[in-house]
């Protein structure tokens, strides 16, 4: 599990690490059942205070990403998959919007951008046959 | 065991040199178990309280209490119990590494010589190198081992990684974290380096000028600001007046806005001014503390 640690945009620390393993579990690096790192072992890793790897594990037990299973570690969820959609589908909106607002600054009108995504996939599809 | 006193207890406490106050009406905790992360510009008045809490200083207002027991008065009590690496790493240049570690492990009874050659042998310090001749970051690692090796329960650090190189700044970090998570001591650390502080520090205390602006939990002081982006319609002359805003910094259309709370008045205060937000996130460390050290400026120039 690879994660980086950035003090450079605001953003808490131990919210960076609960999102990016929800993104690693979206992105199907994190596989259900799969073992994350102990607290400590993570902690030294990335160089952060072990506290706040406790919340941010605590935090995706909340969330029911993570299951702790008692006296052992803490395992990615085996019922992942209905949150790994709903991360999916949000990970993609954001890129979308990211996608849209540039477009608006350069006067890309939407359909031409429909065009894009759809040649572009059409062209992925071709490579991946061959 | 939680009625232990805490590791750190401050109260009240100012010193002066001559008419300059360097600590003023100073008041802190510090919870066993915390890596408390002190923060404050070069003169800010750190040096000073860690010198208060070393014993080194006495309180003249105030007071000043380490595990309950006051630093001056008992200080084999307290120093047992404390590692200390201070900032200009004073250790004799004409010892060899090993000498130093047995020279100060008669000092310790509760010396442990396995983790002292543990840390000799991750830190790459060679036992008959000359203390003089080891580079910047050796002399820092050779003083952070004898203040480790006795596994002290607070450890206490003035500006760790102050003059070195990431590699070894790195190092002593993964040093720090290892205390705290290994045996759930205590860490108080001091640096200007937000960075690190907020890499490692659970709770965190901002003094400027020898008062303390902030203090609490990291990620609660770093909830509790924001900074939006606003822009006006047309370009202004002079920053926009926000009675909630501890600092704002632009030129023409858009102006950045720092707050603690009261972000809804600000939003408010925006609209009524002809405003936009265009852009709202949580501010880094460091720019909640460079807005509350041109503060405390300004409030300066402002009295005189």
């Amino acid at each position: 599990m690879q994660l980086h640690i950035s003090t450079k945009d605001g953003m808490p620390i131990y919210v960076q690490i609960v999102n990016q393993v929800k993104y690693l579990v979206a992105a199907g690096r994190l596989a259900p059942g799969e073992e994350i790192p102990p607290i400590r072992t993570l902690a030294q890793q990335l160089v952060v205070n072990p506290n706040t790897v406790a919340k941010a594990y605590h935090e995706l037990e909340r969330e029911g990403v993570v299951t702790k299973r008692h006296g052992s570690g803490t395992y990615i969820s085996d019922n992942g998959s209905p949150l790994a959609r709903r991360e999916r589908v949000k990970i993609i909106t954001q890129r979308v919007d990211a996608l849209l607002a540039e477009a608006r600054h350069m006067d890309v009108p939407l359909k031409e951008i429909l065009d894009l995504v759809r040649g572009r996939h059409d062209n992925l599809q071709s490579k991946e046959g061959k | 065991m939680n009625n232990d006193p805490a590791p750190i207890e401050i109260k009240n406490l100012s010193r002066r040199f001559g008419a300059k106050p360097a600590l003023d009406d100073v008041s802190l905790t510090v919870p066993r178990g915390c890596v408390f992360g002190l923060v404050g510009e070069n003169g800010a008045g750190k040096t000073t309280l860690i010198k208060h809490i070393l014993g080194l200083l006495r309180a003249e207002q105030g007071s000043v209490r380490v595990f309950g027991l006051d630093p001056v008065a008992n200080p084999p009590g307290v120093l047992s119990r404390l590692g200390y690496l201070s900032e200009t790493r004073d250790l004799p240049g004409w010892m060899r590494v090993d000498e130093l570690l047995r020279y100060t492990q008669a000092f310790y009874p509760n010396w442990d010589e396995g983790y002292a050659e543990s840390l000799r042998k991750q830190f790459a310090l060679e036992s008959s190198a000359k203390i003089k001749h080891l580079s910047r970051g050796e002399l820092a690692k050779a003083a952070l081992l004898i203040a480790l090796a006795y596994r002290p329960e607070l450890l206490v650090l003035d500006e760790p990684s102050s003059g070195l190189d990431p590699v070894v700044r790195r190092d002593i970090l993964e040093a720090i974290v290892r205390t705290v998570a290994d045996e759930g001591r205590t860490v108080f650390f001091s640096s200007h380096l937000l960075d690190e502080i907020e890499r490692v520090a659970d709770r965190i205390a901002m003094i400027v000028n020898g008062r303390v602006v902030l203090d609490g939990a990291l990620d609660d002081i770093r909830e509790a600001h924001h900074y939006l982006t606003l822009r006006f319609p047309k370009p202004q002359d002079r920053a926009p007046l926000l009675s909630r805003a501890l600092s704002v910094h632009g030129t023409g259309h858009e102006w950045a806005v720092l707050c603690n709370g009261g972000r809804q008045e600000v939003i408010a205060q925006a609209a009524s001014l002809g405003a936009q937000v265009v852009e709202q996130r949580c501010p880094t460390l460091d720019e909640i503390f460079v807005a509350r050290a041109a503060r405390k400026q300004d409030a300066g120039k402002g009295a005189s």
